[in-house]
């Protein structure tokens, strides 16, 4: 299967309750898969194709707003319009997923895989103070995987979540073990628009606060609820780190990419190892500046011009050297291209 | 004459809708926001549904409805009320849907939410308050200024060859095929009023048969934006909007 | 076991779902797979490849840039791709339509005129099955019964019909396919 469509199949084992998207390459096979399958016979999905991006992460707040599990999907232009609802559902502490499947930028740019919004996904992306929790799956896998425990973060922590997947995780096809169908939850949330029960108080789904007072007080409330995620939820795998000197350090696709350069390295004798981040947001902060005691330089590789480098250096905090190599623009680092790198940026330097 | 020898129960004539809270209105005196807010709550009450309804605000005056009906809403950001809107009652098909809109959230920011709710004929009840400005921001230039009406954005009025022509959305819609019922009243004259109920209860009764989206325009006042006493603006409205907003049915179904 | 193919051509020469077929037969038989097509407009009618990658171990990278073996079926992927072969690998090409031979010294080549062999068995659309018999005579790293039960699952039921056919052109395939260049391994 096509990551994109065991994305769409794991959003109905998943249990969704409702998909609203809009077409945009490279994620297109989203929506073509969920309107082939039609889960609305399957489970009672509930799948609509918007007008607009924009509509689709409003439909999502619609139905976020009445405790359901809805999902939307899309790529870097499609995300950016997304942007002013993410906000929105953040501020009204709604759970949803959104999925990124990157392409390169900036404007309608190309076609081709990037991790060019980097940035925008872990920073919050939006206007105001907050945070998405953001899954960067390196496999189709863990695309697929991603969206269960995805659902399950939204709901814990009443929070967006973000799939930062990109072109390749998208397009590409390799093995992949399904979860079973979960059924779709009837549990009716306190803080769900359903229709007002008698005697109680009507529930009000909002981000508005007139009263600085109150906003802050709302504000104070989301960075408690943040910390408790950066506690909780770091994810992250290693490998070869036992013995490292040196480290590489990315995430999705381009983490894959940077294996097998270390296998080449190794291959020659160097001892490097790998962290690959598998929350980009919560950042595995302390698990970098262990690893940074350890070795004598660490190598950040992205498809971008720079951009989770800037954590690992915040995480490294100046005890080891730190450098980048990245390619953009659509074009993918080559495995002979990060040895070399390493060898000359990092080992040489 | 002190006032609790007038307000007794058996001087009740009119009793206030417990689908509306006890809140007490930020509207300006005069705006007819506050007699469209009750007529709408009313409709409910009489319909029963005050358990089965989910309203959506939306950005402009209104933006604080929620605190006046006494029913479970969600705030939308301006102008996607009606994706919201859809959003709902995709997953609560069973519950009754409405959004209460400006003409600055439903006309302009929010078109395209608008005609493409009505296009797919949601089953949804959209209520759009046209006052011909932007109220809460102070009185701007909205969709549906009249010519030559001025504004803070339209000082010398509005000048249509360069700020274009107000929109006439309600007939927009009214041309699509997922509308059902729509419809343009006033509450500003009590006959009026009870004719804006009458069509907001029609409104969710057909939700209730899935017949397609219904859409009820308000021709309204803003005695603040209009820079008017609330019977000046009244009569202003009756001579000037009404003539190009006149009220009536637009598209009624068909017997 | 590890083999790093790129598979190259026009688009609507089946170049994509050559890389799909080795792959589910690859799983057909317990291997690991990973396949990656170029997308986007370039597949309208212009070139079109998908790198496929069969393996006993974990697949790190889907994307390459050097391979095992490049299936080149038009020139400007020959172009493209004879260099990305690495030393001692596989490079084979479709004859028709090609101006010019292969350079390389140091790799395998083979020829396959898979187009004129489809052209005599009246159906051109097996063309890229023909290649895969060429390819899977050449490295037979795959069972001819696992090829056949990839194909049902690629194939939607209402072709499975059509599998024998394709049978046949892999045989043919096998039949035709010539060794132009040997390197000792």
């Amino acid at each position: 299967m096509k990551g994109n469509e065991a994305l769409a199949e794991a959003a109905i084992r998943a249990g969704a309750d409702a998909y609203f998207g809009y077409p945009i390459t490279p994620q297109s096979e989203v929506i073509e898969y969920l309107m082939r399958e039609n889960p609305a016979d399957r489970t009672g999905m509930q799948v609509l194709q918007a007008e607009s991006e924009i509509a689709a992460i409003n439909m999502v707040y619609g139905a976020a707003g009445c405790g359901k599990r809805a999902m939307t999907s899309s790529s870097s232009p499609g995300i950016s319009l997304k942007m002013e609802g993410l906000s929105y559902i953040a501020g009204a502490e709604l759970p949803c997923v959104v999925v990124n499947v990157v392409r390169a930028g900036p404007g309608l740019g190309t076609i081709q895989p990037s991790q060019s919004d980097y940035f925008q996904a872990v920073k919050g992306g939006g206007h105001g103070d907050y945070k998405l929790i953001v899954l960067a799956p390196a496999t189709v896998q863990e695309s697929v995987d991603y969206v269960k425990l995805a659902f399950d973060l939204a709901f814990k922590y009443r929070n967006p979540v973000m799939i930062l997947s990109d072109g390749i995780i998208g397009q590409m096809m390799e093995k992949v073990e399904l979860f079973e169908q979960m059924p779709r939850s009837n549990k009716e949330y306190e803080w769900a628009t359903l229709g007002k029960k008698p005697g109680k108080n009507s529930v009000i789904v909002t981000s508005l606060q007139l009263q600085s007072e109150e906003q802050e007080k709302v504000n104070l409330r989301l960075q408690a609820k943040y910390r408790e995620v950066e506690k909780n939820e770091v994810r992250f795998e290693t490998y070869g780190c036992e013995d490292a000197e040196y480290l590489f350090a990315a995430f999705g696709s381009c983490a894959r990419i940077t294996r097998k350069a270390l296998d080449m390295a190794r291959a020659k004798g160097i001892k490097v190892g790998i962290i690959r981040p598998q929350t980009l947001y919560p950042f595995p902060v302390d698990e970098i500046s262990r690893l940074a005691g350890q070795v004598k330089g660490i190598l950040t590789v992205e498809m971008n011009a720079g951009q989770m480098v800037e954590d690992v250096k915040l995480a490294v905090n100046g005890k080891t050297p730190v450098e980048f190599y990245g390619r953009f623009g659509g074009m993918i680092p080559t495995p002979d291209e990060i040895l070399e790198a390493l060898e000359q940026k990092i080992i040489g330097g | 004459m002190a006032e609790s020898n007038i307000i007794s129960p058996e001087n009740l004539v009119y009793e206030k809708t417990s689908v509306m809270t006890d809140r007490v209105m930020h509207y300006c005196p005069g705006c007819g926001h506050g007699t469209a807010h009750r007529m709408l709550a009313e409709a409910i009450d009489e319909l029963g549904i005050q358990g089965d309804i989910i309203g959506v605000a939306p950005v402009g005056c209104s933006v604080l409805a929620y605190y006046y009906f006494d029913v479970d809403m969600q705030e939308a950001a301006h102008g996607r009320a009606p994706a919201v809107a859809t959003g709902i009652k995709r997953v609560l098909p069973d519950k009754y849907v409405f959004t209460y809109q400006g003409d600055g959230d439903l006309a302009a920011i929010g078109t395209a939410e608008t005609i493409h709710a009505c296009n797919r004929g949601e089953n949804i009840l959209i209520v759009f308050i046209n006052n011909g400005i932007y109220g809460m921001t102070g009185g701007q230039m909205a969709p549906t200024t009249l010519p030559g009406m001025k504004s803070s954005t339209s000082p010398r009025g509005r000048d249509v060859s360069t700020m274009g022509n107000p929109l006439k959305i309600t007939e927009l819609v009214a041309e699509l095929t997922g509308t059902y019922f729509v419809t343009r009243q006033s509450v500003h004259a009590p006959a009026n009023a009870r004719k804006a109920k009458r069509a907001m209860k029609k409104a969710l009764e057909y939700q209730k048969l899935n017949k397609g989206t219904c859409f009820v325009e308000i021709v309204s006042n803003c005695p603040s934006g209009w820079k008017m006493t609330p019977a000046q603006s009244n009569k202003w409205m009756e001579e000037n909007m009404f003539p190009f907003y006149p009220l009536g049915d637009i598209k009624v179904p068909e017997q | 076991m590890t083999e790093e193919i790129i598979i190259a051509g026009f688009g609507g020469q089946g170049v994509l779902s050559m890389g799909q077929i080795i792959c589910y037969s690859g799983v057909m038989q317990g291997k690991e797979v990973s396949w990656m097509p170029s997308y986007g407009p370039e597949m309208r009618g212009g070139t079109a490849n998908c790198t496929a990658i069969i393996s006993d171990e974990q697949i790190s990278s889907p994307v390459l840039n050097r391979f095992d073996t490049a299936i080149v079926l038009n020139q400007p992927s020959m172009d493209k791709f004879e260099d990305a072969v690495k030393p001692d690998g596989l490079l084979i090409y479709e004859e028709n339509g090609m101006t010019r031979k292969p350079r390389r010294k140091d790799i395998n080549i083979c020829s396959i005129a898979a187009y004129d062999e489809s052209v005599k068995m009246n159906n051109t659309k097996v063309f890229n099955m023909i290649v895969i018999g060429g390819f899977l005579k050449v490295r037979p790293i795959i069972e001819l019964e696992n090829v056949i039960k990839g194909l049902k699952k690629v194939l939607p039921d209402r072709y499975h019909h059509l599998i024998p056919l394709n049978e046949e052109a892999i045989h043919r395939g096998m039949d035709i396919i010539k060794e132009e260049q040997a390197v000792k391994k």
